[in-house]
């Protein structure tokens, strides 16, 4: 319990850091930011009222706690497109969004671990140089090309998923969403590929797998029970340090499969000059990514003791 | 060991690390690789007749043929030509974006280690909000703020960029500092600018030039993204990004359009990552 109590702690400095850079973005846009965002047309009295919703004539630590203010009773300010609240827009449209990470998490998983374990079941065998090719060329995989190629093989050419959207119903999203989380996994598997086979030489190494051999433990039986469950934790935590990589990609991707989440919301904002709501998606992906990373820490240490004691 | 066998020890390294690079088919296979890529993208005007933006209403999304080697696109602009010429804008500014983050993460990131304290707290603290923000959502809201162009694209990939080399330098540092030639040094008085310039980064940068072969991989990845989405370079100006992104309207009838540009984004990969493998074998042994 101190531990989670401790990591909360932490968080607080990387929170307020978050909101501290979300803030400042309005301050790098070039000149006064209310005309850059309205634009040449935009009449005096529309750039002194923006003026006046962000605080832009008060000193710059006005600015912040008025920010701060609104953020803590979540209000992220009003969408110059939409003119609705930027808060209630993006709620609206996370959804899909995490239906996505998550989606794309497991996929990940399950693409990884088979092919993990093909390396690793012989060392520098051409099977295991064979998987070790794969970061090689998918590190270099722009995920929106990924998402085209797929889109073209599977759904215009196969039929067998939709070409774009978000469906309807626990099984639609299944369907429909298998391409885009597909796209993202597929991103994501060269680490845990790789971090997943090095693991698992690391427990084929392991004296109870010697221990477990040597009592005749037949050697399916011995992968499964004894180096997948243990080779796993490792990977677990590797997709966890990723959730950034992760979390990005799904911003792209969706985009090339028209799926309505925050991550399509902000590319449309940022052609509306919406201002409001891209900075809210901004913070919004930043927290989610603080969340996960906690989640990640305190489920590793509830499974692995150690971890408690270590810091 | 004695002193006299140390002295003896260290040509002889030297000598096995010049004789080995190029036993290494990793890092010669990428070398290859690159500098085939480089050489066609550099001699585009001698592998192409075709202006890369001129346009031929005459000749739109033709086949791969004798005049056009891989055909055209929707404004009758050759596609090879295209990819030449927009491999150079891409790399151009991934290997210019790749200098600045690598600079700045190193200097915080030698300072932060070799001082400690509450500069060492400080920087680091400023490491964990930025590593908060997925890669790509902080380069684009950064972009957006600054307006498309290379130069957001610097601005933006070094903001970004610089934490890895960071935690990357402190980390070596941190062993690097307690090691006698640099109590030695320390102990002969030598200011902390030089025992850290030439004392400490001569032996740590190692690990941030493996880094940065990745790291270009990622610049590519993220100026072409920008591209896609229509924040990066900015048309006409050919560049992969854009090609893909206008060649996926054709996707069913011309999957060449989307196709091409991408793969040279692969094969750029393959080989820089090819080198960094290839240079982390060669220059830490044993650890790979």
């Amino acid at each position: 319990m101190t531990f989670v109590i401790r990591r909360l702690v932490l968080l607080i400095p990387v929170a307020i850091g978050v909101t501290i850079i979300v803030f400042f973005m309005i301050h790098l846009i070039p000149g006064d930011p209310a005309r850059t965002i309205l634009g040449i047309h935009a009449t005096p009295k529309a750039i002194a009222i923006l003026h006046q919703e962000w605080g832009l004539n008060r000193p710059l630590a006005g600015q912040y706690w008025l920010f701060l203010d609104r953020l803590l009773h979540g209000n992220l300010g009003t969408s110059l497109f939409y003119g609705t609240s930027a808060a209630s827009l993006i709620a609206g449209r996370l959804a899909p969004t995490i239906w996505l990470i998550v989606y794309a998490a497991v996929l990940a998983i399950a693409v990884s671990v088979p092919l993990a374990m093909i390396a690793a079941s012989r060392k520098d065998g051409i099977r295991d140089q064979l998987v070790r090719a794969v970061p090689l060329f998918g590190l270099g995989m722009p995920p929106f090309w990924v998402g085209l190629l797929l889109q073209y093989g599977l759904a215009l050419s196969l039929h067998a998923f939709p070409v774009t959207g978000y469906g309807t119903g626990v099984f639609g999203h299944l369907h429909s969403m298998f391409l885009p989380s597909l796209t993202v996994a597929i991103g994501l598997s060269p680490v845990v590929i790789r971090s997943l086979r090095a693991s698992m030489l690391n427990v084929l190494g392991a004296d109870y797998i010697t221990t477990a051999r040597s009592k005749g433990v037949p050697n399916h039986r011995l992968f499964f029970r004894h180096v997948l469950r243990n080779a796993v934790i490792p990977a677990v935590t590797v997709l966890g340090i990723n959730i950034g990589f992760l979390i990005g990609s799904t911003l792209i991707v969706e985009n090339v499969f028209a799926i309505p989440g925050i991550g399509s919301l902000m590319i449309q904002s940022i052609f509306d000059r919406d201002f409001p709501v891209v900075q809210g998606v901004t913070l919004v992906f930043g927290i989610m990514v603080v969340l996960v990373n906690l989640l990640t820490d305190v489920t590793y240490a509830s499974l692995d003791p150690r971890v408690r004691f270590d810091r | 060991m004695s002193a006299a066998s140390l002295v003896t020890v260290a040509p002889e390294r030297a000598q096995a690390r010049k004789a080995g690079w190029y036993r290494q088919p990793a890092l010669l296979a990428g070398l290859i690789l690159l500098a085939v890529i480089l050489f066609m993208v550099i001699a585009a005007p001698l592998l192409t007749s075709y202006n890369p933006i001129s346009q031929d209403l005459n000749a739109t999304l033709s086949g791969p043929s004798a005049h056009h080697l891989l055909g055209t696109d929707q404004l009758g602009r050759d596609t090879w030509s295209r990819l030449l010429y927009g491999g150079r804008v891409d790399l151009q500014v991934a290997f210019i974006a790749v200098l600045f983050p690598f600079v700045l993460g190193t200097v915080l990131g030698s300072v932060a280690g070799y001082f400690g304290g509450w500069v060492d707290l400080i920087i680091m603290r400023v490491v964990d909000i930025v590593v908060a923000f997925p890669f790509y959502v902080l380069i684009i809201a950064l972009v957006f703020v600054l307006g498309p162009g290379e130069r957001s694209i610097y601005i933006a990939i070094t903001v970004v960029g610089w934490v890895s080399y960071a935690r990357i330098i402190r980390g070596e540092i941190l062993v690097a500092k307690r090691q006698e030639y640099v109590l030695a040094a320390q102990s002969g008085g030598l200011s902390n600018l030089r025992i850290m310039g030439r004392h400490l980064l001569p032996n740590v940068i190692t690990q941030a030039i493996i880094y940065a072969m990745s790291d270009i991989v990622q610049d590519i990845l993220a100026i072409v993204t920008l591209s896609y989405l229509g924040l990066g370079i900015q048309p006409p100006t050919p560049d992969w990004g854009s090609m893909i992104a206008n060649g996926q309207n054709f996707l069913t009838t011309h999957w060449q359009l989307t196709t091409l540009p991408g793969l040279a984004v692969v094969v750029t990969g393959l080989a820089l990552s090819l080198i960094g493998d290839g240079l982390a074998d060669l220059l830490r042994p044993g650890q790979s």
